[in-house]
């Protein structure tokens, strides 16, 4: 990868961060890796260009979007996790990608699957719209049956309300 | 009598090797309201019919071992017919205790009739223990390897029986007699329609929170004859009985993506209810077991839709609002539909027909509303309140008289017993996830744990068996 690319995208996602930063949206550190699919490949040579790990250092952390309560809307901060997403895979157009919908505990079972589905599809509209082949794009919906936070405070579930892009090594 | 209650006994022993579980009450309980049939008057707010300072539940009722003719060993985990006996009393001793209806006595600590005793009680000795009520039994053990059980209700300040009841049984399913009595007592007693000879399916989990592993159970309404289903390795959630208790109807995530599947008791096998690339889930039988209602997100937006249970027909879809309509419980007589719907910007309760006309919203309580289950007798609806902490609560099917039944951080997904009088649902705990089934009657005030091996969620209360 350029490094100069890189850079450029670590410094438009770092920007819009600091512009759009809101109590209800969660940190934007990097997330332990989403789910068993997911592998942690970095090693001292960088990971391979094309692979998952590759997406996850290139999006720096922005492979996760967050949501408010019961919301699925994209606000800015997730649009530029968004691009970055959409910068990456329209690199590597032979990649599919799986994109997770989650919910916080503090709902009912099956409404979250419900909306766990339309966060995914949220998500993968506006990566459509940003030119990425909606055909490359899969959903699923966990629900709030796969929590990344263990906690049961507001900062937990603000960080468990998201869609996570998976890439498909 | 005794010459009525042994021909319906012999009546029995033809049908056994044919139904599991076959016999007759001989007396059959009065019942106020017939289930499945909708109380009359629902919206006038039957909070009246809640068996909220029956005076019934303070009788003193005496439950003794049942005695048997002979002590001869049997096939069953209990042991020989006099172990057998003692096992009996205890599992109806427990189904009238631990439901807070009744303050039964014994077995233990209570004089053990012969069984010459069995049809002519000791009264005097019961009155002067001030047990109101006796129930009484034995157990005999057949040529062909099967048990016959009969239970006795007295009455002993009249010094009369009030209700009788025989069963022959395959020594596997002992404890269904034992069921069985505790219901004919309880039904006798109530006026109420009987529940304990009823099974439970439910999610068990174990695991740290982030990594939960949910397997498919089923057991009986006491927690007895616990079966693991699935293996864990596709999450489970979900479940709910078909009404003639032969398949469970549940959600999982096998080949990675959550479907609706109908899992065969008989065979062990399963099939997804519709063919289809998108997810489906909420799973619902109707009263008839004739369809089955799902909630289908399609590009995002979730509606629910009905299919043949039979499998093979076309899916008929219910509702089309851009918003998320999930879940879904048909009233007893099958005509309408309680469901859920955020149409109005926040989960909410509606009704409708069960083609999917006339839609109407009914919780107007504040907060959010979900999990609607109808009760098998129709006057009440059951659902999980949000705001802030979640819930049990119930409604009338017009949405009046709401109140809750639960106080705690976290509890949801009602489940109502057979008879409509119990209702159960899963509670959450903060910050370690740790799930358990719990069970609460109508007043709200007997609320108690139900013990599973380990964590439980989603309770589905089947029927009475037959």
């Amino acid at each position: 990868m350029p490094v100069g690319s890189k850079v450029a995208a670590t410094l438009l996602i770092a920007g819009s961060i600091a512009l759009s930063a809101c109590a209800s949206k969660a940190p934007k550190q990097l997330p332990p890796e989403p789910g068993p699919a997911t592998t942690s490949e970095t090693t001292q040579s960088g990971p391979i260009p094309g692979s998952q790990a590759d997406f996850v250092a290139f999006t720096q952390g922005s492979d996760t979007i967050y949501f408010d309560t019961d919301r699925y809307n994209i606000d800015s901060a997730d649009a530029a996790a968004l691009q970055a997403q959409a910068q990456w895979l329209l690199r590597y157009p032979q990649k599919r990608a799986t994109l997770e919908g989650h919910c916080d505990e503090r709902g009912t079972r099956d409404y979250n699957l419900a909306l766990g589905e339309r966060r995914a599809n949220a998500a993968k509209n506006y990566l459509a719209s940003l030119g990425v082949e909606p055909g490359r794009l899969t959903t699923i919906s966990y629900g709030k049956e796969r929590p990344l936070a263990l906690g049961s405070d507001e900062s937990a579930w603000a960080r468990n309300r998201r869609a996570v892009t998976v890439t498909i090594d | 009598m005794t010459a009525r209650f042994f021909a319906l006994l012999s009546a029995a022993s033809l049908a056994a090797l044919s139904v599991p579980l076959a016999g007759q009450v001989a007396t059959p309980p009065p019942s106020p309201a017939a289930p499945g049939q909708p109380a009359a008057g629902e919206e006038d707010g039957l909070t009246g019919t809640v068996s909220d300072e029956a005076q019934w539940q303070d009788l003193g009722i005496a439950i003794t071992s049942f005695a048997t003719d002979q002590d001869v060993p049997t096939q069953t985990n209990a042991g020989s017919t006099a172990a057998l006996g003692r096992s009996l009393a205890d599992v109806i001793s427990g189904d009238l205790r631990n439901n807070g209806l009744f303050k039964p006595s014994g077995p233990g600590g209570l004089p053990q009739p012969a069984y010459a005793q069995v049809q002519a009680p000791d009264y005097p000795t019961w009155a002067a223990r001030s047990a109101e009520m006796l129930v009484q039994g034995y157990v005999r053990a057949n040529g062909d390897g099967q048990l016959t059980i009969g239970c006795y209700l007295y009455d002993v300040a009249l010094q009369q029986q009030l209700a009788r009841a025989g069963w022959v049984v395959p020594p596997a399913e002992w404890r269904r007699a034992a069921h069985k009595c505790a219901d004919m007592v309880y039904s006798r007693l109530s006026g109420e329609s009987p529940f304990f000879d009823s099974r439970i399916a439910y999610i068990a989990e174990t695991g740290p929170k982030d990594r939960r592993m949910k397997r498919l159970a089923v057991m009986d309404s006491d927690g007895a004859n616990h079966r693991y289903l699935t293996s864990g390795q596709a999450t489970a959630l979900t479940p709910r009985y078909s009404p003639d208790y032969k398949s469970i109807l549940y959600l999982s995530y096998l080949n990675g993506n959550p479907r609706i599947y109908v899992y065969d008791l008989a065979t062990d096998r399963q099939r997804l209810i519709t063919e289809s690339r998108n997810p489906t889930f909420a799973p619902r039988w109707s009263p008839d077991g004739k369809w089955i209602l799902y909630s289908m997100a399609i590009a995002g937006n979730t509606d629910i839709y009905k299919i043949s249970s039979a499998g093979g027909g076309q899916p008929q879809r219910l509702t089309d609002s851009p918003g998320i309509d999930v879940g879904g419980s048909f009233s007893p007589d099958g005509s309408r539909i309680v469901f859920e719907s955020d149409r109005s910007g926040s989960q909410q309760i509606y009704v409708m027909g069960a083609d999917g006309s006339n839609q109407q919203r009914i919780s107007f309580f504040g907060g959010r509303s979900a999990t609607p289950e109808w009760s098998p007798r129709g006057d009440q609806i059951a659902f999980t309140h949000i705001a802030g902490d979640l819930r049990i609560a119930v409604t009338s099917p017009g949405g009046g008289g709401m109140r809750y039944l639960t106080d705690s951080w976290q509890d949801e997904a009602p489940t109502w017993s057979p008879n409509g009088r119990i209702i159960q649902f899963f509670r959450t705990e903060k910050n370690s996830g740790k799930t358990s089934i719990w069970q609460v009657d109508l007043t709200g005030r007997n609320e108690r744990r139900l013990q599973t091996p380990v964590d439980g969620s989603d309770p589905a209360w089947g029927p009475i068996r037959p």
